[in-house]
């Protein structure tokens, strides 16, 4: 329980991290970072596909397409850097202590102690994908598609 | 059978981006075939779906979709919205690869609406509806425009909140039931000793429902998406996107699992008594003809959550019954406003004037359109408001069905407006050489007219066919 709570608070500090920071590869980094530490209370959860997928997509492949992406944008000034820094913190400096506090309050003072876990027998993970749930899988190809044709609409340049 | 809702466009969608030799206009007229035939096949079925009580059937093993009576009624406002769309849509994006690109997302979007309405997991229905949320922030944004952007960035801002809520709820649901159906949740939430627990997780839920829907107080991101977007794309997303991501999936859950809380019930009128006034009072301070519809939308589905908080079944097959009349009715206005915007290329109220002498056939059936918004008989609109006015007396919701009577007025007021500053009084200087538009827009508001003029006068037909039958699903 204590591990699990420690992980719950660094994946806490990484989401805050992700959402603060001014440099875009910082944040990149930062939602990576979140994704190891997801994968890893996942595995401690016992769902080792969603682990192992959270691990691969979003920590591996998803942070190599951004950071990938933002090689391509042009670094920002130490000007422009201070200034950013300077308006970010002024705006949104409550918002870390706020989630920090409905934390505590919800997890660790009441939560566990009024909740009965209805606990479910582990299913073997092949049977959940494509028994029981493969209309999931579906509705997942149905997002790459939208993903897809998303791009085309937004980015692909007209011929004239 | 019931299979082919989701496989005829899945079909259609992969010949057409198989092949590069498809033309966009045969994409075009395949898809506006099959949505046809959609609204035709599911209009056709009630008789036998009566007989049969309520139709489960598989695609694949274990594939589970149902079809009910409300589904119907769903699936064929879906079917008549989705072909409108496309008609818009051939008439109104010249370029050829922005019209193939629109028709994909139609078609994803249309095969993740017929599919959510068969849904009966909660989950499964999440991840549709996320789908859908995809192709409605790609469709806002699809011109590129700094204010589609704008709209597209709202609409994606507020759908990750209401992402994140819905999924806080799906993991506070796991916590008491072993199974995301419908039914073993709804058996679960009556057996599980914590009621703070289950309320907090069907609160949560409602909320990224609200959000979705644009009810109050979630509604500012709506305007912007709407006016901003391609007229096609107003259509479909005004028409029926929004309804089904979020006005369906909520009177879904309120038929499975919440129908019966009273304190879920009052919270659910009082939001949808709040986006009544609140849509109709901003939909009058509005100078840009989509701005007051997209205002007038939010008023509008109020009174379709107002009447599914009631709970009874007659207040729901009412819900049922504006539902479908929103749909058709709201689809005209905003195809009235693409046809407009074609040839005036403004959606400012204040450069239009007189247009109902230039332009007769759009003036005739936004007029349809007006009188079936402000509930006027004979028109369909006029009998599901009544409707919904006397399930709430009928429930002892002395207050809101008095509030509803009266809002009526207000939506008359904004509607007033909107025709004269549009359609009525004299044309203004510089459109003397305003012409009607072509056929590709003129047919597809004849026939949203036609419908709304035929289920007005035809009320007790469709009453008894359609509408009454949606009572029978409390019963089963």
């Amino acid at each position: 329980m204590m591990i699990d709570l420690i992980l719950l608070s660094v994946l806490l500090i990484m989401v805050i991290w992700t959402v603060m920071a001014i440099r875009l590869v910082r944040s990149a980094v930062g939602l990576a970072l979140t994704s190891v530490v997801l994968s890893i209370l996942m595995f401690r959860l016992n769902a080792s596909l969603a682990a192992v997928f959270e691990l691969s997509v979003c920590a591996g492949l998803i942070s190599v397409i951004f950071i990938t992406t933002i090689s391509f944008t042009r670094r920002m000034s130490k000007s422009d850097f201070k200034t950013r820094r300077r308006q970010r913190l002024s705006k949104f400096w409550p918002l870390p202590l706020i989630i920090i506090a409905a934390a505590i309050l919800l997890f660790w003072r009441h939560f566990p102690s009024e909740v009965i876990f209805i606990r479910v027998p582990a299913e073997n993970v092949r049977d959940v994908l494509w028994n029981t749930r493969h209309i999931d899988l579906f509705g997942q190809v149905l997002v790459l598609l939208a993903g897809a044709f998303g791009v085309v609409a937004l980015f692909k340049e007209n011929k004239k | 059978m019931f299979s082919l809702l989701v496989l005829v466009p899945f079909l259609i969608l992969v010949a057409v981006n198989l092949s590069k030799k498809v033309a966009p206009n045969v994409a075009c007229s395949l898809t506006a075939l099959a949505t046809l035939a959609q609204a035709g096949f599911v209009v056709s079925l009630p008789g036998t779906l009566l007989k049969t009580n309520n139709v489960i059937f598989t695609w694949l093993p274990d594939f589970k979709l149902a079809i009910d009576e409300f589904s119907i009624v769903v699936l064929a406002a879906i079917g008549i919205v989705a072909f409108v769309a496309c008609c818009v849509a051939r008439s109104t994006i010249n370029d050829p690869g922005q019209r193939a690109t629109f028709m994909n997302l139609l078609l994803v979007a249309l095969i993740g609406m017929n599919t959510t309405v068969m849904l009966r997991d909660i989950f499964s229905i999440y991840l549709f509806v996320e789908t859908i949320a995809i192709i409605s922030f790609v469709l806002i944004s699809i011109d590129r425009g700094r204010l589609a952007l704008e709209g597209a960035f709202k609409y994606l801002m507020l759908s990750a909140f209401a992402t994140i809520l819905m999924l806080s709820s799906i993991a506070l649901m796991l916590l008491f039931s072993p199974t995301l159906e419908l039914s073993g949740l709804a058996e679960a939430m009556s057996v599980y000793p914590n009621p703070i627990l289950i309320k907090l997780s069907i609160g949560l839920f409602l909320c990224g429902l609200f959000i979705k829907s644009g009810l109050f107080p979630f509604h500012w991101w709506l305007p912007d998406a709407y006016s901003a977007a391609h007229s096609a794309a107003s259509v479909l997303l005004a028409g029926i996107i929004t309804k089904v991501v979020g006005v369906y999936v909520l009177m879904r859950l309120s038929l499975s699992i919440f129908g019966e809380s009273l304190h879920i019930q009052a919270m659910v009128m009082a939001v949808g008594a709040l986006s009544i006034i609140t849509g109709a009072v901003l939909a009058m301070t509005q100078k840009n003809f989509k701005r007051m519809l997209a205002y007038s939308s939010i008023s509008q589905v109020g009174y379709i959550i107002l009447a599914t908080g009631v709970g009874t079944p007659f207040a729901f097959a009412a819900a049922a019954f504006h539902f479908f009349n929103h749909a058709t009715f709201k689809s005209l206005l905003f195809v009235n406003a693409a046809s407009v915007e074609k040839r005036l290329g403004t959606m400012d109220m204040r450069e239009m004037g007189g247009l109902s002498n230039r332009m007769p056939a759009t003036g005739i059936t936004s007029l349809v359109g007006f009188l079936s918004t402000a509930g006027l008989p004979p028109f369909s609109g006029f009998w599901s408001k009544f409707m919904i006015v006397l399930a709430l007396w009928a429930a002892g919701k002395y207050f809101y069905a008095a509030f509803a009577l009266l809002a009526s007025i207000l939506t008359l007021g904004y509607m007033l407006i909107l025709q004269r500053n549009v359609f009525f009084g004299k044309l203004k200087d510089g459109l003397g050489g305003v012409k009607e538009v072509g056929p590709g827009l003129v047919i597809p508001q004849l026939v949203l007219a036609a419908i709304i003029v035929l289920v007005g006068v035809c009320f007790p037909f469709v009453l008894n066919k359609f509408i009454f039958p949606v009572q029978s699903i409390f019963l089963k």
